[in-house]
């Protein structure tokens, strides 16, 4: 599994270039998430694909030839901050209500709903630590599951900034031979 | 001043340089038609829109500039699909102005409504579509800027009807080009470079391969002095041939799936490979487990996807070739490889024996003698267009090209069909050029209507049929791998000559090896266009042939014996 990150253009049609390529480089995505940044014309993405080291540079180096990718970096190798977002429907009655809440104290997740048969419950952390409360949950009964795909940043002083810099001089010069 | 979003297209292209668009009209971009009709730009009409693809792609390759190509939505648009993918494949700087249906009713299967830029995303380097008509001029220029930069590509700009409708404020200053700004990617990693340049100072046999991104950089020069400065011998892509003279003793010829022996011999033994603007095809390293495992390899290439995408590389030096080779080349020391040299002449053996031009003459017309005619006749000076197939490989083994972009072929796709409307676009590009189509009997009849362009435009070009009766290339791998059962090889053919007499152009029919160089001397004489039907040897064969997935070093050669006999048996 090889995780990217990528600054696109935040406009209509991006997400369909970067599915794309990946489809046509026959790369299985096992998430893709996107948002807007702190600048409201770039989105972020991250990616996390199904491929080895050399396919995550196929991708890396195919995504940043797409004129609406300002940036994708290959970050699997590097001191990762990853969080993903679950929300859980899980079956419970009077019985076995309070081991349930047992395990959802040590797994540090939160009850968002309460209904007579079942509770709603929001985690959020690392993949394992999902997947960790997903499997003990299983034997209670798993109604209902939503994840919001992996968000992944590098930790401390290692930046990945998108260039915002003015179009690069090379291709102002392509511009200005072809006048 | 305001002007209606086709008035502004116009005026756009016009500054951007274009002479000529290549063309088909219909509704969805009539108001453009209108406005062109009012402009300076001459608009050349096609008989089907793949045509105008490929016209401008020959444009593209024979100028060095950027082709146009325009058409209406839907039919017209999807028709051009051929031959964006053709220029994508073999990255030429091709744009696509089609129109499309009005934006208040996109998404609705309004009449002639397609999502084109839905199809054509993987086969652009870019595609946008425009519905305002203030946004024509910018990303007009935008176009331009994408498909010649970088490693070039086709872009198509779909422009809605109303967008070309609607005026708008002309403003040539304020629509500079707004591209998302990039991570500069080029490699300046010096530890990179300098064990490239340890490989190529203490290499004992290296060769250099060379391809199309010499020409796409302009690098000619600066090749041509890394080259004198380690003496190195060149072994060429298709696409390379022309970026360094043929007659150049230093020049091997081509490589790969039908390169000469030699070449593909001189790559096995070699001890480093230096790959200049190419990419590793498998019609170029054969079976990868078996390529070049004597060899180091480095790699100058612009596009950072295609470092160790299909070969390994030991230092590769990502960049414009000519910028990278322009640094390489003062650290080269070691420069005494004549006994390399030396050896792979020696490689060379019986090649010449049992080269087709040996054959004793037995009355047998062979596609080899008339394009090694044709080379002679026009001293290779002129632009030769060839098709795909059998055709195209006996044209890069037989014509010999000294100078760049005088060779265009589709290469990356093999798109039959290609060479006649290239050839037109090329014409347009070096309008003072001698310009032939190379074209087997397959590919021409897919689109000889556009015989009715060239009369209609009035131009001169020289097209010679090789005319087998076969799709021949396919026939040869029924030969060679499926036991000669030729299924849907066997190929009925109009009379070419008569043919184009119907169109209003001079037709000839050669048969006999005699009459090859007559026939090339009075079409050569001739102002006009020219088509010559040279029914020659059916049943010959491409020769060195790697099988597809085979290793470079198992090559089927040309049998010794003349393979006159059974050559023409039914």
């Amino acid at each position: 599994m090889q995780t990217l990150v990528a600054y696109v253009e935040n406009k209509p049609g991006v997400l369909n270039r970067v599915s794309s390529l990946a489809r046509r480089l026959a790369i299985n995505i096992d998430s893709l998430t996107v948002g807007p940044t702190e600048n409201e014309a770039i989105a972020r993405m991250t990616i996390v694909a199904h491929t080895d080291e050399k396919g995550a540079h196929r991708l890396e180096a195919s995504l940043e030839k797409l004129v609406d990718v300002r940036l994708a970096e290959n970050v699997s190798d590097r001191a990762l901050l990853e969080r993903d977002l679950a929300l859980i429907k899980v079956s419970a009655d009077q019985q076995n209500r309070p081991h349930l809440m047992e395990l959802i104290k040590v797994f540090r997740a939160r009850v968002v709903d309460v209904a007579p048969e079942s509770l709603i419950l929001e985690v959020s952390g690392a993949v394992e630590k999902i997947d960790g409360l997903l499997e003990v949950l299983r034997p209670f009964g798993v109604l209902e599951m939503a994840r919001s795909g992996r968000i992944s940043m590098t930790r401390g002083g290692d930046l990945l900034r998108p260039p915002v810099s003015a179009p690069s001089s090379e291709l102002a010069a392509v511009d200005s031979n072809l006048k | 001043m305001k002007l209606t979003g086709a008035e502004i297209l116009c005026e756009s292209l016009t500054r951007l340089g274009v002479r000529e668009i290549f063309g088909y009209p219909g509704g969805a971009i009539l108001p453009v038609y209108d406005a062109l009709g009012k402009s300076k730009l001459h608009h050349v009409l096609v008989r089907h829109e793949q045509g105008a693809t490929h016209m401008a792609d020959g444009y593209a390759r024979a100028s060095g500039g950027v082709g146009v190509a325009m058409a209406t939505s839907g039919p017209g648009a999807t028709n051009m699909v051929t031959g964006i993918a053709t220029a994508m494949l073999d990255s030429s700087p091709v744009v696509c102005i089609t129109g499309q249906v009005s934006s208040k009713v996109l998404g609705s299967d309004a009449f002639q409504e397609i999502d084109i830029t839905g199809i054509t995303m993987p086969i652009t380097k870019h595609n946008v579509v425009v519905s305002h008509a203030e946004d024509i001029a910018r990303t007009v220029r935008e176009a331009f800027v994408i498909a010649s930069s970088g490693r070039p590509g086709p872009v198509l700009v779909d422009i809605t009807k109303d967008a070309q409708q609607a005026s708008a404020e002309f403003d040539w200053e304020a629509s500079a080009p707004q591209l998302p700004p990039k991570r500069q990617r080029t490699n300046h990693d010096p530890a990179e470079f300098d064990r490239a340049v340890e490989l190529l100072n203490s290499a004992k046999r290296p060769l250099i391969l060379a391809g199309h991104g010499i020409m796409v950089s302009g690098a000619m020069r600066a090749f041509e002095q890394f080259v004198r400065a380690g003496n190195y011998p060149v072994a060429m892509t298709l696409l390379g041939i022309g970026c360094f003279p043929a007659s150049d003793p230093l020049n091997l010829g081509m490589m790969g799936m039908h390169g000469e022996a030699w070449v593909n011999n001189a790559i096995q033994e070699a001890d480093l490979l230096i790959a200049v603007g190419m990419r590793f095809d498998d019609r170029v390293t054969g079976d990868l487990r078996t390529y070049a495992k004597s060899a180091r390899k480095i790699h100058i290439e612009i596009d950072r996807a295609e470092i160790n995408k299909n070969v390994k590389v030991d230092a590769a030096l990502v960049g414009d070739a000519r910028e990278v080779l322009e640094k390489l080349t003062p650290h080269i020391v070691t420069r005494d490889h004549d006994a390399w040299i030396r050896h792979i002449a020696k490689l060379k053996g019986d090649s010449a024996v049992r080269d087709i031009q040996s054959l004793p003459d037995t009355g047998h017309l062979y596609a080899a003698h008339v394009i090694n005619d044709i080379w002679k006749e026009t001293h290779g000076e002129a632009i030769v267009v060839t098709d795909v197939g059998q055709h195209q490989m006996w044209e890069a083994q037989y014509y010999h090209h000294n100078r760049p972009r005088t060779l265009i072929t589709s290469g990356g796709l093999g798109t039959m069909g290609f060479a006649l409307p290239a050839a037109i676009g090329a014409k347009f590009a070096k309008p003072d050029a001698e310009v032939w189509v190379v074209v087997g009997d397959g590919g021409f009849q897919m689109t000889m209507s556009e015989l009715a362009t060239i009369v209609q435009e009035k131009i001169n070009i020289k097209i010679a049929i090789i005319n087998n009766g076969f799709l021949g290339m396919v026939r040869q791998w029924q030969e060679f791998f499926y036991d000669k059962r030729y299924v849907a090889t066997p190929l009925v053919a109009p009379d070419f000559a008569a043919l184009a007499n119907a169109f209003g152009i001079r037709g000839e029919r050669i048969t006999k090896r005699a009459e090859v160089v007559p026939v090339i001397r009075s079409a050569r004489e001739s102002t006009e266009t020219v088509l010559i039907d040279f029914r020659v040897e059916q049943e010959d064969s491409v020769y060195p042939m790697v099988a597809a997935g085979a290793s470079l070093s198992d090559m089927i050669r040309r049998p010794n014996s003349p393979l006159v006999e059974t050559a023409t048996e039914p």
